[in-house]
């Protein structure tokens, strides 16, 4: 079952009197529970790639299929709903919301999702642990560190059990230890849970992570390659998250 | 608490002066619209009554055509008798008396002038009118029948006609059954109601001397109705409606009409009309001023917010949900100015209310409807939340904008955004 398609995808933007291609006839394919790393130089349409994903921006030209479901047309409220029910966001300035705590950070997609009280406050604590912030729930982003805040994003993103996590610059504004252990984390949420991720940097190190590496140049793919990947420490694979998308 | 109500208070203190800032607005507004209302509420009703008290009474029974032409001949048969009906079946909470109303020409040794010649039941006037406790010289007319016509005049008639106390004048007018009508009369009192028309052209006889100068028999031109408040003048005239329709024997048209004291007094009415309309020009102009406070608030609000509202939107708020959010907040801003300003404005109205408040220069129209120097405001629940509720509903209006702003939102556009 194919998770996310792209076909001739094309997205042109205009800067300082001329056209840039963002994207060039992109074609792509990412299977369930990938770990996929976009690379690149800046400008080379890893963030287009990925918000066209996530349906942040719609594409000029081309199609893009999650699971069953073209997303290429939707309007801004079935994308929305799209992004709010099977897509999580973990951005390189964490962008969490300053005056909700942790915990309320967490729960307020839940909340938007219909989900109860209860049900919400137990999630959002067991994820909060699960990605070792208990006890720091009621603190708010400028009580924690760059590091934490960003633990606090990726438990935003992956709590209401998206099918897909997106990630741009995800460990830019991290030290090198804060970088390692988020992308610990990632491959551990990626193992356990069957998350497909892909992630959009220029780090090394982080590349050194996935298992599928694909290289942009100029909007376009220059190379699609597979490698063996950091073993994460907790290393138990679970099978790709079967759920329909 | 809710997460987004949560979200949508904290946002609000954010900028905790601006907000302020713009609360404070509402709670000025707000506090200066209930003291208006108050104060116009309660200027309302003491117009209402004392105009009502000085002359024209709750209601008045007349004949059906007397209002639009007040001719002698458009007089209620048997009056007395109708009068101690409709006593009975009103009880003693209404007090009536009749009158008979005509025009003469009033004469004294040097000066002629025409007014209004009102009979009235003496023993009876002071209760449905203020007019016999007016007399400042001599006194009110007796109870008791007299040998000679005795007539109250109004202070500015005795000033035209130079008469004092115990002078006669002679009255000149035409009866009801086209005869001449003639009489002579001792000025027993003179009266200053503060009403110049009344002063002017209004001179008051008993109403069995009336009836014989004008050869009106056992008929009167009206009884008059008093009770204890304007405000119950609706339903008796319903009631008299059915009353009449009941127990008085009608062939073609009614013999008589209950009329109300809008209709016998319109200038009351109109009176208020103009002053509520000029008034709501003014509030209108202050619900404006703080829309656009509300405006620019929640405008730089949204502005300075586009990244984080690029953000939620990432995370699957839809561009209603946004907009919904910032509604949200400003309906907890106009809460706030709501609770404050009703609050602050009850005690100042609470606090006034108690010992009155007087404005320089309004003697001449506070004399004209025959009201008090101070005036007295309204403490009730509609002028309570009457303004504030239109600033509550003119704020939330006013963030439409911003709110319908965030419905073009772009993610990726708002996240670049400094």
């Amino acid at each position: 079952m194919t998770s996310i398609l792209c076909q001739q995808l094309c997205k042109t933007f205009e800067q300082g009197g001329s056209l840039i291609k963002g994207l060039d006839h992109v074609d792509l394919s990412i299977e369930p529970g990938e770990f996929v790393c976009l690379s690149g130089p800046s400008g080379s349409g890893k963030t287009t790639l990925l918000n066209a994903l996530g349906g942040l921006d719609t594409p000029d030209q081309g199609e893009i299929t999650i699971g069953d479901q073209r997303i290429d047309q939707l309007s801004k409220k079935q994308l929305a709903h799209l992004r709010l029910q099977k897509i999580g966001f973990v951005f390189q300035a964490f962008n969490l919301v300053p005056v909700l705590s942790a915990r309320e950070n967490v729960e307020f997609v839940m909340q938007l999702q219909g989900i109860d009280k209860a049900e919400r406050r137990q999630r959002s604590d067991t994820i909060l642990a699960e990605v070792g912030l208990a006890g720091l729930e009621q603190r708010r982003p400028a009580q924690l560190s760059g590091g934490q805040q960003q633990r606090v994003a990726v438990a935003r993103a992956i709590v209401s059990n998206p099918v897909l996590v997106l990630a741009d610059e995800p460990t830019a504004n991290l030290d090198s230890n804060s970088a390692s252990q988020l992308m610990d984390l990632f491959q551990q949420l990626n193992q356990k849970r069957g998350i497909t991720f892909v992630i959009a940097t220029h780090d090394q190190r982080v590349m050194s992570y996935c298992r599928r590496l694909i290289r942009m140049q100029d909007g376009r793919i220059v190379s699609d390659e597979t490698q063996p990947g950091k073993i994460a420490l907790q290393s138990e694979g679970v099978a790709p998250q079967e759920q329909a998308l | 608490m809710n997460i987004t109500l949560t979200l949508a208070w904290r946002n609000l203190w954010r900028h905790r002066r601006r907000t302020w800032l713009t609360v404070s607005a509402m709670v000025f507004c707000n506090v200066l619209l209930i003291f208006s209302i108050a104060l116009q509420f309660g200027t309302y009703g003491l117009m209402i009554e004392n105009s009502l008290k000085l002359f024209t009474g709750h209601l008045q029974i007349q004949h059906p055509k007397y209002l639009d032409s007040p001719k002698l001949h458009y007089s209620i048969d048997d009056a007395a008798k109708l009068q101690t009906q409709l006593q009975q079946e009103l009880g003693e909470n209404w007090a009536l008396a009749s009158r008979g109303m005509g025009f003469a020409l009033v004469s004294s040794e040097e000066r002629s002038f025409g007014i209004q010649v009102v009979g009235v039941e003496p023993g009876r006037e002071p209760m449905v009118s203020s007019l016999p406790g007016l007399v400042k010289s001599g006194k009110y007319l007796p109870s008791a029948p007299t040998e000679t016509i005795e007539i109250v005049i109004g202070r500015k008639i005795a000033d035209n006609l130079k008469v004092e106390l115990g002078d006669e004048l002679t009255l000149l007018g035409s009866g009801r059954d086209g005869s001449f009508a003639a009489g002579i009369a001792i000025v027993t009192g003179i009266f200053d109601s503060g009403v110049s028309d009344i002063d002017r052209a209004m001179a008051q006889i008993p109403l069995d001397d009336f009836q014989t100068l004008f050869t009106m028999e056992q008929q009167v031109h009206s009884i008059v109705i008093q009770g204890s408040s304007a405000a119950n003048a609706d339903a008796l005239q319903e009631r008299l409606r059915q009353w009449r329709a009941s127990h008085v024997k009608q062939s073609f048209a009614p013999v008589w009409q209950p009329r109300h004291w809008d209709e016998l007094l319109p200038g009351v009415r109109q009176a208020i009309q103009s002053d509520i309309a000029s008034s709501l020009f003014l509030y209108s102009i202050l619900t404006l001023l703080v829309a656009f406070s509300v405006l620019n608030t929640q405008l730089m609000s949204v502005l300075e917010r586009t990244r984080e509202f690029g953000i939620l939107s990432a995370l699957g708020i839809s561009p209603g949900q946004l907009g919904r959010l910032v509604m949200l907040e400003t309906l907890l801003m106009a809460s706030l100015g709501f609770a404050l300003g009703v609050l602050l404005g009850a005690i100042i109205v609470y606090a006034i209310s108690q010992v009155g408040i007087s404005f320089p220069g309004m003697e001449e129209m506070h004399s004209r409807f025959n009201m008090p120097a101070r005036i007295y405001p309204e403490l009730s629940m509609l002028p309570l939340t009457l303004g504030p509720a239109v600033i509550l509903v003119g704020s939330l209006l006013a963030s439409l904008y911003p709110a319908l702003r965030l419905q073009r939102l772009e993610p990726v556009a708002a996240m670049r955004a400094a």
